[in-house]
This record gives C-alpha cells, sequence and structure tokens, in this order.
C-alpha cells in the first residue's frame, strides 16, 4: 500500500540575490512499513524536503508547490495543500520526526518525561497518568534503563545516545504511520550510531512503520533502507533498491558517492577517491545535468549534450531510474 | 540546595563588610570634618565642633570608629550623655546631626516610598516590555513590530526627568486628568486609592524607559529562541502555535528576563533620584542627593551601603531563583 505520494514538489527561498530553488520538481514515494534512504551531501535537499513535508518551514520564507497524498488515520490528505491548523492534528501523531542533533532538540528546561507525554497529550484526550505510563512504556522500550525513575530526568543528564533515544521514544509516543529520521545518528559517535540504527530497525518492525530516513553516510544506508533516493542539487538523480544500487550505480554522482566510501572488503592501497569540485549554486543553476561540470564521464556523451540539455529521470531496471544519458534505454 | 544558598548567605555577608568598610574608608579621607560640619556652614566654634566630635566619636581611631559603627548595627548605639543622650537602637546606621534624626529612622521613613515606586514601575515595565516584545518578535516586519521600535527609540532616548516634567505637564496641567499630585506621600496601608493617584504618573515615568529596553531585548530574546532546535521538535509534535511560543519559547527567553529585572529592580531600590526628585517623593534617591548637597556624611555612609547591599542580596535571590527555573544550573 502507498503509504505517501509525493509529485513534482518544489521549494523555493526568495533572497535578495535570488529565489535558492532548494527543491526542484521532485516525485517519490513510499510504501507502509517500508525503509526509504534519502542521500545527498549537504544542500542537497534532503532536509528541506522533509520539512517541507511535515509542514515545518516558514511559510513567510519559503515558496512551496506540488502534492503529497499521505493516507492518514482519517483517510487521505494533501500534506502540501491542508491548512496549516489542520496538519497540527497530523504532526506527532501519524508522521514524527527526530531530529540530526539531539543535544539540542530536546527543551532544557523541561524533563523528558513532560516533554514525551506532552507529545502524548496533544494528540490523545486522555488523563495524564496515561499518558505517563506510555511515557515509561516507551521510554523502557528505546532501551533508557529504569525509565519509571529517570522520567523526571533533564535532557542535560543524558549522553547523546541516551538524548537520541528519547527522541525516538517521543516521536513513536502515538504510534505514527512514517518516520521522518533527519540524520539520526550523524551527532552520535560509531558504536551509538550502530545501537541507534538497530533499534530503528526493531521499533520499524514493533510499530509497522515507513522510515524515510535521510542520511549522507551510505554505510547507514546500506545496513538501514530498502529503497535509496539519491539528491543532488535539489533533484532526485537516482532511485534504486538498495542491492541495485550498490551492485549497478548508473548515475557517475552515485558512483562517485560509492567510490567516497571506505571499504573494509577492498584494498586499501590508494586514497579515497573524492568527487571534484563544488555542488552548483542553488540560485541559479545549469542550463543542463546539474552535475556535468564535475562529472568524470562527461566525455561519453556526444556533444556537450550534458552542459545544454536536462536528463529526464528514466528507469534502467526494475524499479531503478536515473537521470543521466549514460546508459538512458539501456534496460539491464 | 540548602548548603548552597548557605555559603552564598556567607560569602554575601562578607562582601557587605567589604563594601561598607570601603565606603567608611572614602568618606573618611574626604576633605571634610564630619563634625564641623555637624554645627552648620558657617559656624567656627571650636569649642562646640570639639563636643561633637566626642558626642559622635569622630575623635576616635579610624578603625576604632568603624569597629563601633558594625557594632552598632548589631546592637545599636548611642550618642551623648545625661539630659543629650541620644539613642539610636539597633540596626543603628549612624545619626545625622543636620537632620537631628537616627539615620535608621530616615531611612524607614523613606525606604516604603521607594519600594512602592520601583514595585509598581517593575509590573509596568515587565508587563508591558515582555508583551510588547513578543509581540514585535511574532509579527517581525509587520505593524506591531514597527510600532515597538518607534516606542523602543523614544523610550530609550528621553532621559526620565523629561518624561516626568512632560507628563506633569500635560496629563496633570494642561488637561487636568489627573489631579496634582500634592507631594505628600501617602502610604499604602493608610489610603491605597490616594497612594496609587500620587505613585501613578512616576511608575509611568519610570517604567516607560525600562519598558523599551525590555521590549527591545524580549524581542531578541524570543527571535533567538525561536530559531532553537527544540522549538522545531515542539512543533514536530504537534503542539498547537500558542503553545510553542506560550510555553516553550517563552521559558527559555524569559529565563535571562529575570536577573535582568532583579538586577534593575535593585538598582532602583538604592533610590530613583531623577523621578523622585521631578516628583517630590520622599524616598531614599532623595534622602541621598539631600544628603550630598547637605553634606550629611552619615546618611551618605548610609544610603550608599544600603544600596550596595540590596544589589548583592538581589543577586544571591536571582541566582537561587535561576536554579529553578534552569534545571542546568542546579546546584549541588
Amino acid at each position: 500500500m502507498t503509504l505517501l505520494e509525493v509529485k513534482n514538489l518544489s521549494v523555493g527561498f526568495p533572497t535578495p540575490d535570488g529565489v535558492v530553488h532548494a527543491v526542484n520538481d521532485i516525485s517519490f514515494s513510499i510504501d507502509a512499513g517500508e525503509t526509504l534512504a534519502i542521500v545527498g551531501e549537504s544542500g542537497s535537499g534532503k532536509t528541506v524536503t522533509n520539512l517541507a513535508l511535515m509542514g515545518l518551514l516558514n511559510s513567510n520564507t519559503a515558496q512551496i508547490s506540488g502534492t503529497a497524498r499521505f493516507q492518514s488515520h482519517t483517510g487521505e490528505i494533501d500534506l502540501l495543500g491542508i491548512d496549516p491548523n489542520e496538519l497540527q492534528k497530523y504532526r506527532g501523531q501519524d508522521i514524527s520526526m527526530i531530529f540530526q542533533d539531539p543535544m539540542s532538540s530536546l527543551h532544557p528546561y523541561f524533563s523528558i518525561g513532560d516533554q514525551i507525554i506532552e507529545a502524548h497529550q496533544v494528540h490523545n484526550k486522555v488523563d495524564p497518568e496515561v499518558s505517563k505510563e506510555r511515557a515509561i512504556e516507551l521510554l523502557g522500550l528505546v532501551g533508557i534503563p529504569d525509565p519509571a525513575s529517570r522520567i523526571t530526568s533533564f535532557p542535560h543528564q543524558f549522553s547523546g545516545g541516551m538524548r537520541q533515544r528519547v527522541m525516538i521514544a517521543m516521536a513513536l509516543v502515538n504510534n505514527p504511520s512514517l518516520l521522518i529520521a533527519d540524520e539520526p545518528t550523524t551527532a552520535l559517535d560509531v558504536t551509538v550510531q550502530a545501537q541507534i540504527l538497530s533499534l530503528l530497525k526493531d521499533l520499524q518492525r514493533e510499530f509497522k512503520m515507513a522510515i524515510i530516513l535521510i542520511t549522507h553516510d551510505l554505510g547507514v544506508v546500506a545496513g538501514a533502507a530498502d529503497r535509496v533516493n539519491v539528491m543532488y542539487a535539489g533533484r532526485i538523480v537516482e532511485s534504486a533498491n538498495v542491492f541495485d544500487l550498490y551492485a549497478k550505480p548508473a548515475m557517475p554522482y552515485t558512483q562517485g558517492l560509492l567510490d567516497s566510501v571506505p571499504r573494509l572488503d577492498r584494498p586499501h592501497t590508494n586514497r579515497l577517491s573524492a568527487i571534484p569540485g563544488q555542488p552548483p549554486s542553488m540560485i541559479s543553476l545549469p542550463d543542463g545535468c546539474s552535475f556535468a561540470p564535475r562529472c568524470s564521464r562527461i566525455s561519453e556523451v556526444a556533444g556537450s549534450k550534458c552542459l545544454t540539455a536536462l536528463p529526464e529521470l528514466t528507469l534502467r531496471g526494475d524499479h531503478h531510474s536515473a537521470r543521466c544519458f549514460i546508459g538512458e534505454g539501456v534496460r539491464a | 540546595m540548602l548548603s548552597y544558598i548557605s555559603r552564598r548567605l556567607g560569602v554575601t555577608f562578607l562582601i557587605l563588610l567589604g563594601v561598607s568598610f570601603t565606603v567608611y574608608v572614602i568618606f573618611a579621607f574626604l576633605p571634610f570634618d564630619p563634625a564641623a560640619l555637624t554645627c552648620g556652614k558657617n559656624c567656627n566654634d571650636p569649642g562646640i565642633i570639639e563636643a561633637n566630635r566626642r558626642r559622635l566619636g569622630y575623635d576616635l581611631p579610624f578603625l576604632t570608629q568603624y569597629w563601633v559603627f558594625i557594632k552598632g548595627l548589631f546592637i545599636g548605639r548611642t550618642y551623648g550623655e545625661g539630659a543629650a543622650l541620644i539613642n539610636c537602637p539597633a540596626p543603628s546606621l549612624g545619626y545625622s546631626f543636620q537632620e537631628h534624626s537616627c539615620v535608621t529612622t530616615l531611612i524607614s521613613e523613606a525606604l516604603p516610598v521607594t519600594l512602592s515606586l520601583a514595585i509598581g514601575a517593575l509590573v509596568l515595565w515587565i508587563v508591558v516590555g515582555v508583551g510588547l516584545g513578543v509581540l514585535a518578535a511574532r509579527y517581525r516586519g509587520k505593524f506591531v513590530d514597527s510600532a515597538s521600535t518607534i516606542f523602543v527609540l523614544i523610550g530609550t532616548s528621553l532621559p526620565t526627568f523629561l518624561t516626568g516634567l512632560m507628563l506633569l505637564v500635560f496629563v496633570v496641567i494642561k488637561w487636568h486628568i489627573l489631579p496634582f499630585p500634592a507631594g505628600n506621600y501617602t502610604p499604602f496601608l493608610e489610603d491605597p486609592y490616594e497612594w496609587a493617584q500620587i505613585l501613578f504618573l512616576p511608575w509611568i515615568t519610570l517604567a516607560f524607559a525600562y519598558a523599551a529596553l525590555y521590549t527591545r531585548f524580549v524581542r531578541s530574546a524570543v527571535i533567538e529562541t525561536s530559531n532553537e532546535d527544540y522549538i522545531r521538535t515542539a512543533r514536530a509534535k504537534g503542539l498547537p502555535e500558542s503553545e510553542v511560543v506560550g510555553k516553550h519559547t517563552l521559558r527559555a527567553a524569559l529565563a535571562p528576563i529575570i536577573t535582568m529585572a532583579g538586577l534593575d529592580f535593585a538598582g532602583l531600590l538604592g533610590g530613583a533620584i531623577l523621578t523622585e526628585s521631578v516628583f517630590n517623593l520622599p524616598g531614599l534617591g532623595r534622602l541621598a542627593i539631600g544628603a550630598v548637597v547637605e553634606y550629611d556624611l552619615p546618611i551618605i555612609v548610609a544610603t550608599t551601603i544600603l544600596a550596595a547591599a540590596i544589589v548583592v542580596v538581589m543577586n544571591l535571590i536571582v541566582d537561587i531563583l535561576y536554579a529553578f527555573i534552569d534545571p542546568r544550573v542546579r546546584i549541588a
């Protein structure tokens, strides 16, 4: 069942120098219970895409267009077309979000219990005691030891990993069908990263929820995602299931990303490769493929087509599409 | 917490001792003979001067004088003997020969006036400053924001004596909105209506300048806090905007205001000299300024030490309050 279907989403931020086109006409969907990873480097539009879906972008500063049909507990709604006050009822209830930095994402002045109880109370007309029981249950589920007594603790009394667990407990308190995890492990050290990811996997099974995992870490993607959208300069440049993407990357940018990940199963005699150059300015995107100026395989395309024409996202295999002239029309 | 408070109280006592000693030293080395001042500006009779010197204890060595002063604070002090015996009970801050009164008595008459003035003004400027600051932050760039900017500019640039005089001229003399303040301060317990009527314009005068400062401060604090990650979290939970701002943002934004308000209030308690002078209120400020004009050293010493004591004690109160507001500063 398709849980969320995003069509032609664009987000622009007007500035004195021109409109910053952070997200350009992207479409994707996610099924119930599946994990979709969105990868790309900083500024590629991953976070903005999801903040737009959550209605967390300031409507005074962001121009948003497109549709996002979402199956909520009350039926189908358009996340992008709905009244902001109406959307607030679904936020934290049907869709939850956890953020990159657990150190600053919890309110320093309120106990973690109060913050989780509040998240439950706002969507459920129940006695606060019921919400408290629920909060303790969730804290236990995410692996906080002795949750009944820790509920009165304040965020600064927890480590980064523990705070992210608290954030996850808060996000899941209303049993959402979609969890957006925006770089949930970036601010944590490696061993804690692995714990948080496996916790998310366990909870996903238990809560039967879909996860949109935003990350720039392809190692995280390999272990956690079912499908991957690769974003570059506000566009989806490749979309595939995780095995296809790692085995047969169709877009030189994806190839470049994969090559820049250190791997234990390869000889490490050479230096890690990096993609030369910088992403384009989001105010004036190039006419052609936005990756063309950095692309190492640009000579494989006749003429200078890459610099003048924007390739479409075309199918390369089952559920595998890429935005590149190379290999276009060739189905693996 | 209790041990922290008692430790701080101990330190506060030492600070006050230091302050009083410093003030005493400064006035001891002023080029005035306090004994000569007791018999008026044009008095040259060495017999009277020497007699007064003995009566007031100015013949004692400097350190002994200071010791007698400190002792007087705790057990009271007597001047002269026989029929001319003057007794200033504890806490004695000295005896003013010009006023023919114990300094403690003078201060206990003036303090309620200043206290009434300061408390009323504090309430007024907090309500206006916080209210307007929050509105300006919420509707940044809109009409309310521009209007508050004008208010801030006028408030911070108009000196209080000018505001006070203008209020007197227009509200009382020209437009007859309020009756002329008779200048007789009436204690609250005697006649609350009269009390409020006399203090109304002084409150506005004093609050005007502070409200402007606080508006600016609250506005920037609210805007800054709005950009915090935990405010985004509050919104992502699905909290209504009123709670995001009224609870999560204000709680964090207003914490520093407590410190500011505490210290400003303490400063005022030392005497709102200009406002008291313009409105002819017999408060501490007028007592001090009158004493300076008359070279009435005992009163100057006492009001200076009192003002310092109020600031030091208020600092302690603010620190303790802060620990209750911000769990991160909770002290062992």
